[in-house]
Parts: structure tokens; C-alpha cells; sequence
């Protein structure tokens, strides 16, 4: 298999159901692709199906988004296996735990933190500072709706999306001038084993991917997916604090 | 760790239709951990759904839809094998590899069915004659057994399990993945002969002269028809197209893909609205809209996938449901689907689809379906009076040494069953040593005390 046209994308936390689709839709555009994630028996098996599927070079890579002290060496690994084209990352891992349990166990909610925003931040200034020197390349960076408000029921969850949201749009920012896009991405329910059992109207994740990479074509700023939370979102952010505090959402 | 959603389901006849725990892994991994922690009694696997019946639902116990375990894991061009996950859809094969010069060799009427499912029924498609069933490109699978132990079955290895598992709908183990040759093509068309029947006899007799000349044949019929015109129909006889036989758009793209506008029924329609009068109506729109011609092009989603294009039709039946009643008689045993077709069309029970193809040679698989003869069927409006009639047509079929598809059976007797698949005691046989504690169940199972 000759260099991908496209150089590599690289998609930490590929073994959830969004990443695996948008892994296949850079693949189906031409980017060579750098599996990242903690199971790695999973990743490589998602690595063979975006191979088979889109006959790109796919590698894949271990990564633990919690345990920082890696991160240097996993991005130093992603350089390697990508032969130092890596021209776009998307950012999909997650962890979130029961509201319930976060606000009783410290260690829980700290996971949340740490996996959601502070290994975010870890691993993605790498990558920024990447870019920048090159003035190329593209970041995703996957958030949630549950960022746009803190409600009661994911507050903790929601936090560290918050705080990803607003790391995202700095990152916008500062990497405008050096001519790298970031786009933040936020999800409604997707239909994926998060939401399984619990809601019962969620997105497909192969719908959602495909409304990312369209969206990363386009080099949207933000984007909602489905389209239409971002409406949702828009009424609920603006329910004066006095009602909010009283509600039960 | 993996968890459930409870969940009403049924088959594709959306009867009978009952509530289950189901799981939905995401992971390999997930597979025995929930045959071993998911704290249901049983379980039983299930892929898009599109069997009619009972084979993949588990009132009082866990389905597990595999439908997420759907990953290509290799694809040797030389040989057109590809070794994929059980949750992998014949659509989503044709949809990788049919731009690359391979047909999937043997399909059913749908192509919304995973490769576990085909192979958990033997589908066999409107090429038995030449081709047989799946069995016959399958090279292996990997089977998960309820003990965690997970087999490579094949010709050569484990073959009791291999031909076991062949239509033993889910029952002796959930499989992982399966390596399948496809059919190398030149072009995605199909090159189709039409013949207009006047009546059964007709038809039979045009089926069983051209059937050699062509791979694929499939004859449409209006059961609706009565007396000199009993059995009228439209024989679709259809050999691949080469490039040669291309002309204008689809020689500049022979492995071109349709991309045919997508309707979809959006509710339940109201009990009355398939009846004798609306069928008939359509079924004489369709007889004359089809005259004897030769050499029609058509492409592949066209020729074997017609339904699929309206989503969801199943709900054109309404909230009832319907079954879908098929059945397989050997060829001396023509007076026999005669009989059959007329009490059919005196019934007045119009079935929407009514489908005639031949078998060739069986398999060894000891639950698979087809054997040498015809195959006819016929959708029924479910009614509570339809199960007594099918059973008065059961009758007809065992004495004349003919069994219904699992596939497709709601409501036939434990001992039609039985009598029909004589092979079922080496079923059960292979079933226990594999299961002996039943941990995969259905209710078809149960129904038919398999």
C-alpha cells in the first residue's frame, strides 16, 4: 500500500461506536488512519475493517487517555506509524459514570476529569503544537450537549465537557493563525452502549459520522449532531437561572 | 458490564411479538460474558431480524443482537474469500464488494440479512439449482459455544457441527465469523429472460425445460388466479450481463451501483387494505405489465431485491402481521402443489408475494430446508383462523414428503415438524453435546421442542 493521499488521521478512542464510523469515513476520503485505544484486541480488529473496507494503511495504537505520563510516548508511537504525516485527529474518547455514583465516590468523578478534560488537554497540545509547526492539519474534538448546561442529572459529566468545549474553542483560536481548523463536535444521544437500554431515541453513529467528516469538509466551527440539538440546546441555554435551579431535567 | 434494554420484538411477520432482555455488545469480549453473567436463563442470538417467525425471539430470556459486531476482517482478491464478524449484512458485502468485481454467491429475497443469520437458515436464493445454499461457499466459521470454548467449524473440521449449525437457527452456538468465497462478476447486471405462464402447468413445464440454460430463475405467481388460469404467471429466467452486453450509462460503469430512490411504508396499514380485490387488482396490473420478452437488463438490487426498496413493507399488513407460509415438495409431487395453489386461490387468503422457484440437490445439514422439487411461497394475513387452514395444508405436504422453512413458520405442530425433518434426532444429538444445558433457546425451540 503506497503513502495515503491525505496523510493519516489519527482517532483516539476508536472502539466507540461514533469513532469506529468516522475512522471508515476517513478512510473512505483517503487519509490513511492511526487507531488509538485502550483495548487493543478491539483496535485491531477495527483496524482490519477499515483496511478491508476503504484499502488504506491502518495502524493501531494503544492509548490510555487517563494515564498522562504515556501520552508523550503514545504520540511519538502515532509519528512513527504514520511516518510523521499525521494531518488531522479527531478526538472521540469519553468516560462517563452514573450521576449517582460521581457525587458519592470522589474517584469516579475525578475519572471523569481526568479521562474527559485534563487528558484531553494533555494529549491534544501535542498534537496542536504539531500542526502548528507545520501549519497544517485538522483537529475534531468531540464534546457533548451535556456541556452547554449543568443539569442536575450530569452535572459532573457536563463539567468536564464544559470545560473541553471552552479548551476547544481556544484552540480555535490560537491555531486559526497558523492555519490549522478545529472543529468541536457535539453530540446529542447517539445510539451507542451508552445510551442502550436508556434512551430510547438516539442518532446512528454511522449518521453522525458522516455529519462530522461533512462537517470537517465544510470546516464548521461547531457543529451539533443531529442537526437539530443544537436548537434544543439553544432553548435550554436560555432558561433564566431562577427556572433552571428549580427544574428537573 | 453489558447491558439491556427490554425490548418488544419479533420477526419480519411482526407476529408472534413478545418482550426480551436485549443485549447489544459492542465488543468481541462481550459475547461469552454475557452467555456466562447476563443473568437471563437463556439466550438466543439475532441479526437484522428478517426471519418471519419465532427463531430469533426469547419471551423470559436474553437476545443478543449482533448486529454491532459487523466488522470486514479480511478480503484475498485472488480467491474472492472474505472473513467478516456474524453481524456483517449481505448489503453492507455488496455494498464493499460488489465496486470490486464480487457478487455474494447465493442471496436471499432481501439483503437486509447478516451473515450469521444466512447461515443459521442455509438461505439458499433463485440460483439453488446450479449453486445450492450458502453452505456451499461457506469455507468456515467460528463457533461460540455456551461453555466459552470458541470452534472453527468447516467441511474438515468439526463437520457434525458445521452441517448442524446449517439452519440449525441459532441453536447449537452464536457464531463469531465465517469466511465466504464470493463470485467474481463482470458487471452488476443481470441479462433476464421474461416468460408469461397462462397457468401453473405452463409455468412448471417452462421451469423445469429452461433451467439448465440459466442460473438464476424465479417465477412470480397470481394466486389468485381460479380455474384454466390457476397458477398464471411471470417466469424470470436470469444469467449475469457480461460488458458486451452493456450499452450507454451502464457500459461506462458495469459494476455500478443503483442508487434507487428509497420509499418506505410509514405506518401500520389498516387491517383491510391487502385483500382479495387490492391483490387481485395488483396481481392482474402485474401479469399484463409483463409479457414474454427476452434479454431485459436489469441491475442486481432490481432483479434480487425488489422489496427492499419499500422499507418496511411488512407493515402493509397492518398490526396483525402475517405469516409467510413456504414450502418445498419433491417434483413428483406436482399434483400435490396443485392441489395446494387451488385451495389457495378458492380461500380467498390473497397473498401479496407468491414465489415459485426449484431446488437442486440438498445439503447435509440435518435441518437445512431445501430439498429436490419446488419451492412456493405465499404470505397470509395473520388471522385466527389461519393456522387451523395451514395445518390442513401441512397435511397435503407430509404425505407427499414435504417440510416447511424454519425460516419462515409461526404456527406449525411440533410433530409436523418432526415428521418433516427426519434428520432432527441427529440434530438434537450434535444440539446436546455442544448444549446440553439448552443455554441458547427460542421460541421457536420451545415451540417446536427441538
Amino acid at each position: 500500500m503506497s503513502a495515503p493521499e491525505k496523510g493519516y488521521a489519527v482517532v483516539l478512542g476508536a472502539t466507540s461506536a461514533m469513532a469506529r464510523y468516522l475512522a471508515i469515513e476517513f478512510g473512505k476520503a483517503g487519509y490513511g488512519v492511526v487507531l488509538a485505544a485502550r483495548d487493543m484486541e478491539e483496535c485491531e480488529i477495527l483496524a482490519a475493517d477499515v483496511r478491508v473496507r476503504c484499502a488504506v494503511p491502518v495502524h493501531a495504537l494503544s492509548f490510555e487517555a487517563g494515564d498522562f505520563a504515556s501520552h508523550d510516548g503514545f504520540f511519538d508511537a502515532c509519528r512513527e506509524a504514520a511516518a510523521d504525516g499525521i494531518t488531522a485527529m479527531a478526538l472521540a474518547f469519553g468516560y462517563m459514570d452514573e450521576q449517582a455514583n460521581a457525587q458519592a465516590d470522589f474517584a469516579a468523578a475525578r475519572k471523569t476529569i481526568d479521562v474527559n478534560l485534563t487528558g484531553a488537554v494533555s494529549i491534544t497540545e501535542k498534537f496542536a503544537a504539531y500542526f502548528e509547526a507545520r501549519r497544517a492539519g485538522a483537529i475534531v474534538i468531540v464534546s457533548s450537549v451535556a456541556g452547554d448546561r449543568g443539569r442536575q442529572s450530569n452535572y459532573i459529566y457536563g463539567a468536564s465537557k464544559a470545560g473541553l468545549s471552552a479548551y476547544a474553542e481556544g484552540l480555535r483560536n490560537r491555531l486559526y493563525h497558523h492555519g490549522v481548523h478545529v472543529m468541536t463536535v457535539k453530540p446529542g444521544f447517539v445510539d451507542t452502549k451508552m445510551t442502550w437500554g436508556v434512551v430510547p431515541f438516539a442518532a446512528a453513529p454511522e449518521a453522525v459520522a458522516k455529519d462530522i467528516a461533512k462537517g470537517l469538509r465544510k470546516k464548521r466551527n461547531t457543529i451539533y449532531v443531529p442537526f437539530f440539538w443544537r436548537y434544543i440546546m439553544l432553548l435550554i441555554r436560555h432558561i433564566p437561572d431562577w427556572q433552571f435551579k428549580k427544574m428537573k431535567m | 458490564m453489558e447491558a439491556t434494554a427490554t425490548r418488544s420484538i419479533s420477526g419480519w411477520g411482526r407476529t408472534p411479538n413478545e418482550e426480551c432482555a436485549v443485549f447489544r455488545p459492542e465488543r468481541r469480549r462481550g459475547l461469552p460474558w454475557i452467555l456466562g453473567n447476563g443473568g437471563q436463563p437463556h439466550y438466543i442470538a439475532r441479526g437484522l431480524g428478517r426471519s418471519y417467525g419465532d427463531t430469533a425471539i426469547n419471551p423470559g430470556g436474553g437476545v443478543i443482537d449482533l448486529t454491532r459486531l459487523n466488522r470486514l476482517l479480511d478480503f484475498d482478491p485472488e480467491s474472492g474469500v472474505v472473513t467478516c464478524e456474524a453481524g456483517v449484512s449481505f448489503a453492507e458485502l455488496l455494498d464493499v464488494f460488489i465496486p470490486r468485481g464480487f457478487l455474494v454467491p447465493v442471496t436471499p429475497g432481501t439483503k437486509f440479512v447478516t451473515v450469521g443469520g444466512a447461515i443459521a437458515n442455509d438461505v439458499h436464493g433463485k440460483n439453488h439449482h446450479r449453486d445450492g445454499t450458502i453452505a456451499q461457499f461457506l469455507l468456515s466459521f467460528q463457533l461460540l459455544l455456551p461453555n466459552g470454548e470458541v470452534w472453527n467449524c468447516s467441511r474438515e473440521e468439526n463437520p457434525e457441527v458445521f452441517w448442524a449449525t446449517l439452519g440449525g437457527i441459532g441453536l447449537t452456538g452464536v457464531i463469531l465469523s465465517a469466511r465466504i468465497r464470493l463470485e467474481p462478476i463482470e458487471t452488476s447486471y443481470f441479462n433476464v429472460d421474461y416468460y408469461r405462464a397462462t397457468n401453473i402447468d405452463d409455468v412448471l413445464t417452462k421451469m423445469r425445460d429452461t433451467q439448465e440454460r440459466y442460473q438464476y430463475s424465479v417465477a412470480w405467481v397470481d394466486c389468485l388466479a381460479k380455474g384454466a388460469s390457476l397458477g398464471r404467471s411471470v417466469l424470470m429466467n436470469g444469467r449475469h450481463a457480461r460488458r458486451g452486453d452493456l450499452s450507454g450509462a451502464a457500459a461506462k460503469n458495469p459494476l455500478g451501483h443503483p442508487n434507487k430512490r428509497q420509499k418506505a411504508i410509514p405506518f401500520n396499514f389498516p387491517g383491510f387494505a391487502l385483500n382479495p380485490l387490492s391483490i387481485g387488482a395488483f396481481n392482474e396490473v402485474f401479469y399484463r405489465a409483463h409479457p414474454t420478452v427476452e434479454g431485459k437488463l436489469v441491475d442486481y438490487d432490481t432483479y434480487f431485491y425488489p422489496l427492499d426498496a419499500i422499507h418496511h413493507w411488512n407493515r402493509m399488513y397492518g398490526k396483525r402481521g402475517f405469516t409467510q407460509y413456504q414450502i418445498a415438495l419433491p417434483f413428483d409431487a406436482h399434483d400435490a402443489l396443485v392441489d395446494i395453489l387451488g385451495r389457495v386461490s378458492k380461500s380467498g387468503r390473497a397473498s401479496f408475494l407468491a414465489v415459485l422457484k426449484c431446488f437442486g440437490p440438498s445439503n447435509e445439514g440435518p435441518l437445512s430446508f431445501p430439498i429436490p422439487g419446488y419451492t412456493l411461497t405465499l404470505d397470509f394475513a395473520m388471522r385466527k383462523d389461519l393456522p387451523a387452514w395451514l395445518h390442513e395444508l401441512d397435511k397435503i405436504l407430509l404425505e407427499h414428503g414435504g417440510r416447511l422453512y424454519l425460516a419462515k413458520d409461526v404456527c406449525m405442530k411440533p410433530e409436523t415438524f418432526a415428521a418433516m425433518y427426519p434428520k432432527l434426532d441427529a440434530f438434537r444429538a450434535v444440539r446436546d453435546r455442544l448444549d446440553p444445558n439448552h443455554t441458547l433457546q427460542s421460541h421457536m425451540a420451545r415451540r417446536l421442542g427441538i
